[in-house]
């Protein structure tokens, strides 16, 4: 297979961030009342990661090795700005529904993440497939999620009528509130160690959840910048102690 | 002019109706990851509460006097648009800032809450609470009210998690939601309660 389309197999499937590495789940959870916030989410977020990979594996050698993080975040935060702009000037109803998790974008574990883990040790155009494949797992996540809670909570599909187009059809609205959110991502969740346990059977493992959910910080892609580590050092004494 | 009762509705609201975790969704990497047992989280906990207070004061400060400051703004410089990018950088500063200084200044403080201050800057809470204050239109006080009522909520949260966490431990749970599932479907039946709490305002 093509270097350039592996890629892309492996941010969609492979190594989906939603469903295989749980990563980034604070806008999972806090935009995806409806598809198309979802979507719109997943894109925005898309649009960031391509061009963060791109210009960090362009400065990847420019770029200290000391100060990378700071440099990173000074990256991502101004493409993220940008992108703030541009929503609020062409795209008000969606920047609307989003608020503050557009800028939020800067804390996502996805984007530095990749950065850390791919766009720093690669060449230009190759971080590039990498942030379109994984931003297109990213927004195909999002999507799905959304689109669940959006049929169960409001019977609607992309905002047009479906299942409540039927007669005498009722809404089950705590989809699409706070704790529908919960609710989905936790089925989701033990949907997917069902999965797993098959594919490990079948002898094809998926790799291991690497974000805050997987509650192993050690792995996460910001533990260069969080030294999560020490946390979990502390956690398994503590254990031990008990 | 922001009186008592404005501030203590400020207090209520994000601390309880809105609050953080359960409703917004901010700072659900700790929620989830750090939530094990109590003594830990009541310990992450603190530190949020430290640093969100710390933070929305020197970013109010900040945004205040230099991004929006009124002689630049007449001059026809709009430095608002920075905010983002100025917020975390000032936010990841100053995190490391206190956790030198408490380990030097204030070795039991520092004991306590030290192994959990990195782990703060990448929170989106922290964050959030910046970027909600300028949204808000909060002046100073408001924002470090606010910013103290939030972290007070993931306090509250993240605790009650850790409780009932070690109550589950010894439950029987089907296979497939034994460990981040079920703490997702408990947050789901917390997250139901809270919202309880909406008609209070």
């Amino acid at each position: 297979m093509n270097k350039y389309v592996e890629r892309l197999y492996n941010g969609v499937i492979k190594e989906n961030p939603t469903f295989v590495l749980m990563l980034g789940m604070c806008p999972t959870l806090a935009v995806t009342s409806s598809a198309i916030n979802g979507l719109g989410m997943g894109l925005s977020t898309m649009v960031v990661l391509i061009c963060s990979n791109l210009l960090i594996s362009l400065f990847r050698k420019i770029i200290p090795n000391g100060v990378r993080i700071p440099a990173y975040i000074v990256i991502v935060a101004s493409l993220v700005t940008v992108v703030q702009l541009l929503m609020q000037a062409y795209m008000q109803d969606l920047s609307k529904a989003l608020g503050v998790y557009i800028p939020l974008i800067v804390v996502n574990c996805i984007i530095l993440g990749r950065a850390e883990s791919y766009a720093s040790k690669n060449g230009p155009i190759e971080s590039v497939f990498d942030g379109i494949g994984m931003g297109l797992g990213f927004t195909v996540g999002l999507t799905l999620i959304g689109l669940i809670r959006e049929i169960l909570g409001a019977g609607t599909f992309f905002n047009l009528p479906f299942l409540s187009a039927i007669e005498g059809f009722t809404p089950i609205t705590i989809f699409i509130m706070a704790p529908g959110a919960f609710l989905v991502l936790g089925f989701l969740v033990a949907g997917m160690n069902i999965i797993r346990k098959k594919m490990e059977e079948r002898g094809t493992p998926l790799a291991e959840p690497a974000g805050c959910l997987s509650g192993d910080c050690a792995h996460c892609g910001q533990s260069a910048m969080c030294t999560g580590k020490s946390q979990v050092e502390t956690k398994s004494a503590d254990t031990a102690a008990k | 002019m922001s009186t008592l009762a404005s501030l203590l509705l400020i207090a209520v609201g994000s601390a309880i109706v809105n609050n953080v975790v359960l409703s917004q969704f901010l700072g659900i990497c700790p929620f989830l990851g750090v939530s094990k047992n109590t003594k830990t989280a009541a310990g992450m906990g603190g530190a949020v509460i430290f640093v969100i207070t710390v933070a929305s004061f020197v970013t109010g400060l900040i945004y205040k006097f230099i991004l929006a400051n009124p002689a630049l703004l007449a001059k026809g410089i709009d430095l608002t648009y920075l905010q983002t990018i100025v917020f975390i950088l000032v936010i990841a500063a100053l995190v490391q800032f206190v956790e030198m200084f408490l380990k030097k200044q204030m070795p039991p403080l520092y004991q306590s809450l030290g192994v959990y201050l990195p782990l703060i800057t990448t929170n989106c809470a922290v964050l959030g609470v910046a970027l909600n204050c300028v949204t808000y239109e909060y002046n100073l006080l408001e924002s470090v009210v606010y910013g103290f009522a939030t972290a007070v909520g993931f306090f509250i949260a993240i605790v009650l998690m850790a409780g009932i966490r070690e109550k589950i431990e010894y439950n029987d749970i089907p296979k497939p939601f034994q460990g981040t599932a079920i703490v997702l479907l408990t947050a789901c039946l917390m997250s139901i309660a809270f919202m309880g709490f909406s008609g209070m305002i």
